[in-house]
């Protein structure tokens, strides 16, 4: 594969003259240009109306042109910590103990189903590719959740009902096939390797941009989450960041209803001081923040990674 | 006649002997898949036997499993609302307008990607474009939300300096059929255009070479040479998508039309309606029912849209 790449890198220098002329060269770049700046315009007025001043957003309301930038929103939301950090806090449990749970599964399940000496690969795929055709229903998901393992108003409510993908796994699985060499492994278990130091020590190390892309899009799943809440949960102290923001989007007071601590005298001074517009910007912002930033380094990544996934074997 | 017994005796008997020794051997293996298995056991193949709860009347007090049946008594409830028809058309329509439009803006995208003279910039292109995918439905309807809003939304700021009347977005469906499908390609365009770039780079530069050779311009290029060779991956993904035209996107359709009722002749799918039958109205029956057609219906067009793709190329089948 690399060599025919290098191939092509190869003639498609030669093939200078091949060139789209340059006023189509110039069109396309205005066609991204503008499709750039529709993805990015939305985040932008986003970003700038966190920014504005309350008084200015109920005067001039949403604009991208503002006389006066301010952090009050930023300073309210990250001095009132009973508001988003307790949000923020589940929300890194559900990420971080999910993520890892799920990626462990995953490659404990599609390790044996690539092996092609594994009497029972077929067996194993075809159990879980049933679950990518049939499923019960949003009705007998929820009610054996709730009904028979009890996860209602419970942190795992979050995390279990995402915990099993079969797409990742076959993703897993069409790498470790392509990519490990089957000689490989045989010689390890010739020198008396154990199945599991195999996986461990000799093809995971070898499987780092998979893992990472696969890592990546379950964190992704997890950090954008708020359905599981929506379902499952009543108990605001387990809401995760997401569904605090779906709160705070439905119903406008919510944010003001729920700083919780304060006496009720302290509680009205608060609250005539609480930029509620921009605060609720604001905390969308710091809920894509970490994603933007992490973006860019993982990119090359599931770029290749979506490639995998297309090409399944 | 006994003879025949006996070998088929000793036949099960060697297959018998063959598997015992296959699981002791993989033993190592089979422990592996155990986490996985327990899992989709308990939220995949668990709720698959729930669909029994359509054809019963659940009644708490005694239990899911000792409710009455009463055959399809829920199915022949939700047909006879109207919801039935509206949340099937909608569902349908917005799913066959976004899965014909995905394919084509997508290659669109992806073809005049690689006519860009500048790798470079065409990268930063596709990171801008592909960011939307990543973002929460939430966050999503924050966004539109800021230029939607009746009162403070950019829209009606605009509608007003320029002297015209503002608009009620979240009260008026007929806007919404076409909000919806812009806020779909906005967050899923760039995501959907990375297969065909990735296909369009596997394309064997020689036959370039030779059309250039020959005189053909980009034009012919991308007519016979481009178009012919995406076709397979087109139907393919064409095909994958039309199994799934059952399933819309929940956060669609209920976070970022923030679930407003005045909307629903236009945004109501089967699975809002189906969470907001076992939520709000509280009636299992029904949302069972709804759930359950939508089930059996999906299940039925993935399994022919997979014939269909086998036929086509059995390597890209999903079983």
């Amino acid at each position: 594969m690399s060599d025919h790449d290098k191939r092509n890198a190869v003639s498609a220098k030669s093939l200078h003259i091949n060139r789209s002329p340059w006023y189509a060269n110039l069109a396309i770049h205005i066609v991204f240009i503008l499709f750039s700046l529709a993805c990015l315009a939305p985040l932008a007025l986003l970003v700038i109306i966190s920014l504005t001043p309350e008084n200015l957003i109920l005067q001039n309301g949403y604009t991208f042109f503002t006389r006066e930038l301010t952090l009050n929103a930023y300073e309210f939301l990250f001095s009132k910590p009973d508001l988003v950090i307790n949000a923020y806090s589940v929300t890194f449990f559900i990420v971080i103990v999910g993520t890892f749970i799920s990626l462990f599964i995953t490659i404990l399940y599609a390790y044996p189903i690539s092996r092609m000496d594994f009497p029972f690969r077929n067996f194993f795929s075809m159990f879980i590719v049933l679950t990518m055709l049939f499923n019960g229903g949003l009705t007998a998901t929820y009610l054996v959740n709730v009904r028979l393992l009890h996860l209602r108003n419970t942190v795992w409510a979050l995390v279990l009902p995402l915990i099993g993908s079969a797409f990742y796994i076959l993703i897993a699985r069409t790498f470790f096939r392509n990519t490990i060499p089957g000689e490989l492994l045989e010689s390890a278990r010739i020198d008396g390797a154990s199945e599991g130091r195999i996986l461990f020590q000799i093809v995971l190390p070898l499987s780092l941009p998979m893992l990472a892309t696969i890592g990546l899009f379950i964190v992704f799943r997890y950090w954008n989450d708020w359905f599981q809440a929506l379902l499952y949960l009543t108990d605001k102290k387990l809401y995760p960041l997401q569904f605090v923001m779906n709160r705070a989007l439905m119903n406008v007071q919510y944010l003001q209803q729920n700083i919780s601590t304060l006496s009720s005298e302290e509680a009205m001074i608060e609250l005539a001081k609480m930029p509620s517009e921009s605060l609720r910007m604001a905390m969308a912002v710091t809920s894509i923040g970490p994603i933007v930033i992490a973006y860019p380094f993982f990119q090359k990544y599931f770029i290749s990674g979506l490639t995998v996934g297309a090409v399944k074997g | 006649m006994n003879s025949v017994d006996n070998r088929e005796y000793a036949g099960r008997q060697a297959w018998l002997r063959r598997f015992g020794k296959s699981i002791v051997r993989y033993r190592a293996l089979l422990f592996m898949l155990l986490p996985g298995v327990i899992v989709f056991i308990l939220f995949n193949y668990l709720p698959m036997f729930g669909i029994v709860i359509a054809f019963k009347k659940i009644d708490y007090s005694l239990g899911i499993l000792h409710s009455p049946f009463v055959g399809l008594e829920n199915f022949r409830f939700l047909f006879a609302t109207t919801d039935a028809f509206r949340i099937t058309r909608n569902t349908l329509l917005y799913n066959a307008v976004f899965i014909i439009c995905d394919v084509f803006f997508a290659v669109f995208v992806a073809v005049a990607m690689r006519e860009l003279w500048q790798p470079r910039i065409s990268k930063i292109y596709q990171t801008i474009i592909i960011l939307p995918y990543f973002l929460s439905m939430v966050v999503v309807a924050y966004l539109v939300y800021g230029f939607l809003h009746p009162q403070l939304g950019f829209f009606n700021q605009v509608l007003r300096r320029i002297g015209q009347k503002e608009i009620n977005w979240y009260s008026e469906p007929k806007y919404w059929p076409v909000i919806l499908p812009l806020v779909h390609w906005w967050k899923q365009l760039g995501y959907k255009s990375v297969v065909y770039l990735a296909a369009i780079a596997g394309i064997d530069q020689d036959l370039y070479e030779a059309a250039v050779i020959d005189g053909s311009g980009k034009w012919a290029q991308i007519r016979y040479i481009t178009i012919p060779l995406l076709i397979p991956t087109m139907v393919i993904m064409f095909l994958l998508a039309l199994g799934n035209i059952f399933r819309a996107d929940f956060g669609l359709f209920y976070q970022v039309t923030m679930n407003s009722t005045m909307l629903y002749e236009v945004t109501d799918v089967i699975d809002t309606y189906v969470y907001r039958a076992l939520t709000s109205m509280n009636n299992i029956g029904m949302s069972s029912a709804a759930s359950v057609f939508q089930s059996f219906v999906g299940a039925i067009t993935v399994i022919t849209a997979n014939l269909v793709v086998r036929r086509i190329d059995s390597s890209q089948a999903l079983f």
